[in-house]
């Protein structure tokens, strides 16, 4: 197929994943900065959404401080933040426009339709709490929707499988992120001193991965942060686990490889990631060090985008 | 101006009888249902995205075109004819295309002014002497048709550079047999829903020597800011070719090649919605982006096939229009089936004279123009208007040609005060490929939806019907 196709469709994928993960992070900071702050201590809780959706450094370059109504507005509706909800559709409904001819209808329609339904809410915003919860559903919906047309309707090919890849690499860099930013609550058992009063970030965290019934369902236990971290990253049942996405990516790019006849940096390079999860440990990772462990990741995740891109895209 | 043909109703209360059975179904069916199925038509245009642009209009950059839900009829006796007219005048524009890049028997004769062709920017002379493979150069034409009068089809206009609009023929009447099934099974109407296999048919057959058997298609679009971007993804859809950019091809040892995921894949016939000037910045206009370098020669080398040809702008230009009828003679020896506009050239002092005259009656078109825009159509213009169209025209009179204003026919539509008639004209998609040349029965029915406007262009608040031929 044609690189820019499969470039359109890898990053296609990539901006609806990422508005669902904006849409639930803004979801699980509403919820935990609800709570009396002697349930959550001090932190500023708008301050690390913009930590985890990487972009507090564009926002304090425009804003003194963070607070629940510049943080809602900048990552859902800014059109000057570059990955808000509101650009990450708007840009989305480009790429799909662009590469109309390689999705099925229901794919166009989910985006056609969601990106005429939401003009609306770009020239008008949400005025109460009520109407940005439905805004907020409505992304996570639309995100749903475009996955399980895919799912359901795309031909299994190289297509598929560009699309799959955009989707997995942006999954693990979300879910990366969010332990970046709270990998301070998720200290072993010896050497933690938070106490019940980090009880609710592990819930917000597990909630904006939408992970929470799954790790009761997994564990059988009260939240525990090295069960949330295990969970996150090693957890290879949990679709947005850093092990799964792996598991995807590398399957995602055998599938390519096959039908192309040649493999290549990019399978190599993500078998490496592959099995360096498969053959850790939490003990070994909280030994080396959570925050360097997901910072290795992060880097390395980055890193086999631009070797796709570079072997396939351009 | 005369009275206008009225298509469903003849003078004196009978209809005519391709329209009857629409008659009675209209009879039965209340306006309520009709404005339902209107703005359902509408919904259903949005959500899939049948949409185009509006030059220099930043407000909204994506529009629907206003589709009819009345559908426009013709007999099947009638379409016979126009079908063999339109034969005829493709093959003559064809004829005409490779006599003027190559032995040019037709200005020896003095049938068309020589000055006519050289002096003319959308002469191409890199196309002198240039083999095209299998000596077609408008593979794909769309021949605007009006009709005054029972027995006459007028061609308005000839489009051979790169026509547009054959999606909303497929998606009109897609979209009726959707909302309208009931209607359908009271008619015969002939399908227009194999023209995307014919397209590719034609466009195969026409493959350079040196691709292989199966030779490989793809579709050039300037990409998604367009106007017609639309058409150009549906059509590479139905086709089941590439939708590809300039960026996406690329230019070694004179083969086109695009760059896909496994590397270079061999292009051999390219349809392309890109025009002449943009189309290889290392020939033509050097700022262009949208194109290929190296593209022209490939096509020299014979490597490649662009559909249509470069320089068919030649043929379909409006000084050269008023000549259709000769040309058509001079190569084929036969009449005209169909007839022409009665046209003013005002490059002829004569010509110029009355048209100067008269501007009040006529239509004055720009030579170069399309889209209905930059012509005064004179019945409907102020005086002032008429009078700065006059300083243009003393000013620079061979960019302009005149026209009697026609009493297009008129068709039933939905207005916002129940049915009336509106202006009306028809597009027909032209195909021809190595050996043959087809047209699916039908084509795009434009309409004035303005009352009294004859202008039927989408730009200028024209909108659209299905249009059925009836099979008998």
């Amino acid at each position: 197929m044609l690189s820019r196709t499969a470039e359109n469709l890898y990053w296609l994928a990539r901006y609806v994943e990422r508005a669902e993960y904006l849409a639930r992070t803004i979801d699980a900071t509403l919820r935990v900065t609800a709570l009396p702050a002697t349930y959550i201590g001090k932190t500023n809780e708008w301050d690390s959404a913009l930590l985890t959706a990487g972009v507090a450094e564009s926002f304090y370059q425009t804003h003194e401080e963070a607070n629940e109504h510049n943080v809602v507005d900048y990552l859902s509706f800014s059109a000057d933040n570059p990955s808000s909800i509101r650009n990450c559709i708007e840009a989305a409904r480009l790429n799909s426009r662009s590469v109309r001819t390689a999705l099925t209808s229901e794919m166009w329609d989910t985006i056609n339709s969601a990106w005429i339904e939401l003009q609306e809410v770009w020239s008008k915003g949400t005025s109460t709490r009520e109407e940005l919860a439905k805004f907020l559903r409505f992304v996570q919906e639309t995100s749903l929707r475009f996955d399980g047309s895919a799912y359901r309707t795309m031909l299994r090919n190289d297509a598929y499988w560009f699309s799959r890849l955009g989707l997995h690499l942006e999954r693990a860099d979300n879910t990366a992120r969010i332990l970046d930013v709270k990998y301070h609550v998720l200290l072993p058992e010896e050497e933690h001193v938070g106490g019940p009063l980090d009880f609710y970030q592990w819930s917000s965290i597990l909630r904006s991965v939408s992970a929470l019934t799954a790790y009761h369902w997994v564990y059988r236990e009260t939240l525990k942060p090295w069960l949330v971290a295990d969970l996150l990253i090693l957890n290879g049942t949990l679709p947005r686990s850093l092990a799964s996405c792996y598991e995807n990516l590398v399957r995602n790019l055998d599938q390519i490889g096959v039908a192309y006849g040649r493999q290549g940096p990019a399978q190599r390079h993500a078998r490496g990631i592959r099995n360096r999860l498969e053959h850790s440990n939490m003990n070994d990772i909280f030994q080396h060090g959570v925050h360097e462990f997901i910072q290795e990741f992060i880097a390395d995740n980055s890193r086999l985008g631009e070797i796709i891109t570079k072997q396939y895209l351009i | 101006m005369a009275v206008a043909f009225d298509e469903m109703n003849i003078p004196g209360g009978d209809l005519r009888p391709a329209y009857q059975e629409l008659a009675r179904w209209l009879k039965e069916t209340p306006p309520e249902a009709l404005e339902y199925r209107r703005q359902e038509a509408e919904l259903l245009f949005r959500r899939i995205g049948i949409t185009f642009a509006v030059y220099g209009d930043s407000e909204s950059t994506e529009r629907l075109i206003p589709f009819d839900v009345i559908p426009r009829i013709m007999s099947g006796r009638e379409w016979t004819v126009l079908e063999k007219g339109l034969k005829q005048r493709v093959k003559a524009l064809n004829m005409f295309l490779r006599d003027i890049y190559h032995g040019r028997d037709i200005l020896r004769a003095e049938v068309v002014p020589e000055d006519l062709i050289f002096q003319n920017p959308v002469f191409r002379p890199e196309m002198n002497g240039q083999q095209v493979p299998h000596d077609v150069y408008v593979h794909i034409a769309g021949i605007d048709i009006v009709r005054v009068d029972a027995e006459d089809f007028i061609v308005l206009e000839d489009n051979a550079r790169t026509p547009s609009g054959v999606s909303y023929m497929l998606e009109n009447r897609e979209i009726m047999m959707r909302l309208f099934p009931d209607l359908f099974a009271r008619h015969r109407v002939a399908p227009v829903e194999r023209y995307p296999d014919e397209l590719l048919a034609a466009l195969r057959s026409v493959a350079p020597h040196s691709a292989s058997s199966e030779p490989t298609v793809a579709l050039l679009t300037p990409g998604v800011y367009n106007s017609a971007y639309y058409e150009h993804s549906f059509l590479a859809d139905k086709l089941g070719v590439e939708l590809v950019e300039g960026r996406d091809l690329v230019v070694r040892n004179n083969e086109v090649f695009m760059r896909t995921t496994e590397g270079l894949k061999r292009v051999d016939v390219i349809y392309r919605r890109v025009d002449d000037d943009f189309i290889d910045p290392l020939t033509f206009r050097p700022d262009s982006v949208l194109g290929v370098p190296g593209l022209m020669s490939a096509y020299a080398a014979g490597n490649i096939t662009l559909a249509n040809a470069v320089g068919t702008g030649i043929a379909d230009d409006k000084a050269i229009y008023s000549y259709m009828p000769d040309i058509v003679k001079f190569y084929l020896g036969e009449e005209p089936i169909l007839k022409n506009v009665p046209t003013w050239r005002c490059r002829e002092p004569k010509d110029l004279a009355y048209v100067l005259d008269n501007l009040s009656e006529l239509v004055v078109k720009e030579v170069h123009g399309s889209g209905g825009y930059g012509m005064l159509i004179g019945p409907a213009a102020t005086k002032a208007t008429i009078e700065a169209f006059r300083e243009k025209l003393k000013r620079e009179p061979e960019g302009f040609i005149a026209q009697p204003t026609l009493a297009l026919s008129t068709c039933p539509t939905c207005t916002a005060s129940g049915l009336a008639p509106r202006h009306v004209d028809l597009r027909p998609f032209v195909l021809t490929g190595s050996k043959s040349t087809t047209i699916v029965p039908g084509g795009l029915t434009r309409v004035a939806l303005k009352e009294g406007s004859l202008v039927v262009n989408s730009s200028q608040g024209g909108g659209t019907k299905d249009t059925w031929i009836l099979d008998e």
